[in-house]
């Protein structure tokens, strides 16, 4: 066998050894990225779903936070619009975590339908993004309209 | 000003536009008037776009709200630094920023080859003239950072907290330094394609400029680590976020790329390889950034979804198809040179090296877009977690840094028994010894007791080296020690440098394995309590809170929650944690309350200290986190880039006197270097 031979079958082996440890581990961490909607079409689907490690990525409903004094926990609900689920968290809560941001939380849908996260991220990515609100600002002093601008 | 930048902008797209076509032309029908044009039309384009960047920074500076892109990213009593971070903080400004380092860079390369690789030169600068119309484009059309409001606000939004921080003020222009110079390898790849001179000279003109990419990237993804570390407050560095993993896959294929451009200059071999690396590292800068914008994968670094990723989606697909065209139609053009003649040389130590980073790469490319790939294949969105990349890439990983100190050490072409055996006893000697010794103190994880023994046994190659060169140095020219390694490195950039690459490379393996053994409490404490613990070398701390503390400070009211520390019964440093409510400058808060981190450092491990919040009775929330060897991750990357600054600094004109000197004491070692 020459060498050139003899680095495929060496190549061969190590790309065979990363595969079944992506294959495999795949199968053992994969976890569904659900909608609550999508959520509840799967239970209704197969009641034992219930219990099963999920991921949702859903939004908080204004005014529904309750945090618990201390910072360690805190219940909300989250919806898609379609369906929402009541959630209640154990963890250090992050800091972007606030009304109507947009959450993924990792858990299980309890047979109570509340959802128990061990995971919570929250995102912000109206925070990184919007310009301030004009309505908020209408009736304060410093408030002007912008002059007619030709250049966009 | 701002007027004035915002015309520049369009003036720059044109100026792209016109660089591109006329350099294709010129290429084509062979008219040195056009290409010289396109090159006048590169220098133009660059002009116009730092122009547009200097109205863009004059309308930050001078807070001009009525500029959407101010208004949302800066407030009046944001810090002048973070002002001016902002340029490249948000979507739109980051893409000028891109445009501007991509002009910049055009600029040198095009004026570095004015009298070389003349042949192919058209095709590179209508190629960088490509990219440059993307991104002008993009920013003109797709997100334009001069678009107004229409109305003037009386103070923007102000910048989100957890940027402001010094390292995500340098962290994103050194990523975007990095990112960007993969568009200048790929253009000489391109231009070497089409005028099918494919020998080893556009690798030179290459070479300087992958090392420019890898060299801000290291920075970059350190500095990016570093952020998280301090500001998120979880704990950690590294979680395997799309975001992250974008930076990281450019990173690895240029990694590889630097490796595998030794096999060809030495040996002929790895052409086609070579090129489709170059093709590759781009496109996935390219990728990378299109993730990041388009929102299609789930990260907490979230941009708001734009039509960005739309240009950005369609500029991939183009950019892929044509490379794929070229480079198929240009196979014959790269037969090897040389044939592998062992599975015992450096080549083959490369071959293996460069298939274990390019499977590193492939398989987080393969995890980020699971989600993606599920959805589109079985119709529902399917996540990985962290468990699969780390299940994954810590075989592949450790693997990979066996090689770190095989490869340097190996003789070219087929390594005799003699040469194994003189370049190897000791560090194998070392790193077992080292392993067993860990063994023997207690240590019990398996992964952390296999990469130590191979940290060891790198670190033992290297250590022989040095040894070696110095212990030269001295005896033929009576050089002192110091003298000796400084010469040493200086006379030798590029293999010495490469090895200081690696010995920051194996700290920061040291610093992964060390996660193997993090401890982490939650706890209460009142006023005057104290907690009690051991971290993992087996040290006592003791936290007493001197209570917590609440004032204000520039733009934030500030909750501070005050530990009095003693180790080993010895008092060190207090550690401080913070609860930050920013405002703007009429008072009104602004984001939500942020965490700011209260950590020590120290060489064995750092103490992390979170502040999650404040019960009735002052009872402060806290996570203590020992986080072990936490610190070589950032020595580790600073030494990485140490390394490739040595490698990368223009050569010495002593150089051939220095491997003749060398040939008459290691002739062997010589002869590997050279042949």
């Amino acid at each position: 066998m020459n060498a050139r031979a003899k680095f495929l079958v060496g190549g061969a082996l190590v790309l065979g050894t990363a595969g079944y440890l992506m294959a495999s581990s795949i199968s053992e961490t994969a976890q569904y990225y659900l909608t609550p909607g999508e959520l509840a079409t799967k239970v209704a689907a197969d009641p034992g779903f219930v219990e099963t490690g999920v991921k949702v990525g859903a939004r908080v409903v204004s005014g529904s936070i309750k945090r618990t004094p201390g910072g360690r926990e805190v219940a909300f609900d989250m919806t898609d619009g379609t369906r929402s689920y009541p959630v209640v968290y154990r963890g250090l809560i992050p800091d972007t975590f606030t009304d109507s941001v947009d959450v993924v939380v990792e858990g299980r849908l309890g047979k109570d339908g509340t959802f128990r996260a061990t995971v919570l991220l929250a995102k912000c990515a109206s925070r990184y993004e919007n310009a301030p609100d004009k309505e908020k600002y209408k009736n304060t002093k410093g408030y002007q309209q912008a002059k007619p601008s030709k250049v966009t | 000003m701002i007027l004035v930048g915002e015309l520049s902008l369009w003036i720059a797209l044109v100026m792209a536009v016109w660089a591109t076509v006329a350099s294709y032309a010129g290429g084509r029908l062979r008219r040195g008037e056009l290409v010289l044009s396109g090159e006048r039309g590169i220098y133009a384009s660059a002009g116009f776009t730092v122009l547009a960047s200097a109205g863009l920074l004059t309308a930050l500076v001078t807070h001009d709200f009525s500029l959407k892109y101010v208004a949302s990213y800066t407030s009046a009593n944001l810090p002048t630094v973070y002002t001016i971070a902002a340029f490249w903080g948000g979507q739109s400004g980051s893409l000028l920023f891109w445009a501007l380092v991509l002009g910049i860079y055009s600029v040198i390369a095009v004026m570095s080859n004015r009298t070389s690789n003349r042949e192919m030169m058209p095709w590179v600068t209508g190629t960088l003239g490509v990219v440059l119309t993307f991104f002008l484009a993009v920013c003109a059309f797709g997100s334009n950072p001069f678009e107004r409001l229409d109305w003037i606000p009386p103070d923007g939004r102000g910048m989100n907290p957890q940027l402001q921080n010094p390292g995500m003020a340098i962290h994103p222009p050194n990523l975007y330094l990095g990112y960007v110079a993969t568009a200048v390898p790929f253009a000489f790849a391109v231009g070497a394609l089409i005028a099918r001179k494919l020998d080893a000279e556009w690798l030179g003109a290459v070479r300087r400029w992958a090392l420019v990419s890898w060299f801000f990237l290291t920075i970059g993804i350190t500095l990016g680590m570093w952020w998280a570390y301090v500001e998120l407050g979880w704990g950690g560095y590294w979680a395997w976020d799309p975001v992250e993993n974008a930076s990281l896959l450019p990173w690895l294929t240029g990694t590889a790329f630097l490796h595998s451009i030794m096999v060809q200059e030495k040996r002929g071999m790895l052409r086609k390889w070579n090129v489709m690396l170059v093709i590759g590292t781009f496109l996935l800068a390219i990728l990378g950034t299109f993730l990041t914008r388009s929102g299609i994968v789930q990260s907490v670094h979230a941009f708001a979804q734009s039509p960005v990723g739309q240009w950005f989606s369609g500029f991939l697909v183009l950019a892929t198809i044509a490379s794929v065209i070229l480079v198929a139609t240009r196979l014959q053009d790269m037969q090897p040179q040389a044939e592998l003649e062992s599975l015992v040389s450096r080549e083959a130590a490369f071959l293996y090296n460069n298939l274990l980073f390019v499977g590193i790469a492939f398989s987080v490319l393969w995890g980020t877009l699971f989600p993606v790939l599920s959805e589109a294949v079985k119709g529902s969105k399917i996540t990985v977690g962290p468990p699969f990349f780390n299940s994954v890439n810590i075989p592949l990983g450790l693997l990979l840094f066996v090689l770190t100190g095989v490869g340097p050490l190996i003789a070219w072409r087929r390594a005799s028994l003699a040469n194994l055996r003189r370049q190897f006893t000791g560090p194998v000697v070392f790193g077992l010894a080292f392993g067993a010794a860990l063994l023997i103190a207690g240590m019990r994880d398996g992964y952390a007791l296999v990469a130590y023994t191979i940290a060891a046994f790198v670190t033992g190659t290297i250590a022989q080296e040095f040894w070696k060169g110095i212990g030269a140095r001295q005896k033929m020219y009576g050089d002192s020690f110091l003298q000796a390694s400084v010469r040493l490195v200086a006379r030798n950039r590029r293999r010495y440098g490469g090895y200081i690459v690696h010995a920051g490379m194996t700290m920061v393996f040291a610093a992964f394995a060390g996660l193997a053994f993090r401890k982490e409490f939650d706890l209460t404490l009142r006023p005057g309590e104290t907690f009690a613990a051991k971290d993992a070398w087996g040290r006592e701390w003791r936290f007493t809170s001197l209570g917590l503390s609440r004032y204000e400070q520039l733009n934030r009211q500030v909750v501070a929650l005050n530990l009095q520390v003693t180790r080993d019964g010895k008092s060190v440093d207090n550690i401080v944690t913070e609860k930050r409510q920013h405002v703007d400058s009429q008072g009104n808060p602004t984001f939500e309350p942020s965490t700011e981190v209260g950590i020590q450092y120290d060489a064995k491990g750092d103490t992390y200290v979170v502040l999650a919040g404040v019960s009735p009775g002052e009872r402060a929330e806290v996570r203590i986190t020992f986080n072990p060897l936490v610190i070589w991750v950032w020595l580790g990357g600073g030494v990485m880039a140490l390394g490739g600054l040595i490698v990368m600094w223009p050569p010495a004109m002593r150089r051939r006197t220095q491997a003749g000197y060398a040939t008459a004491l290691e002739p062997e070692a010589v002869a590997a270097t050279l042949a």
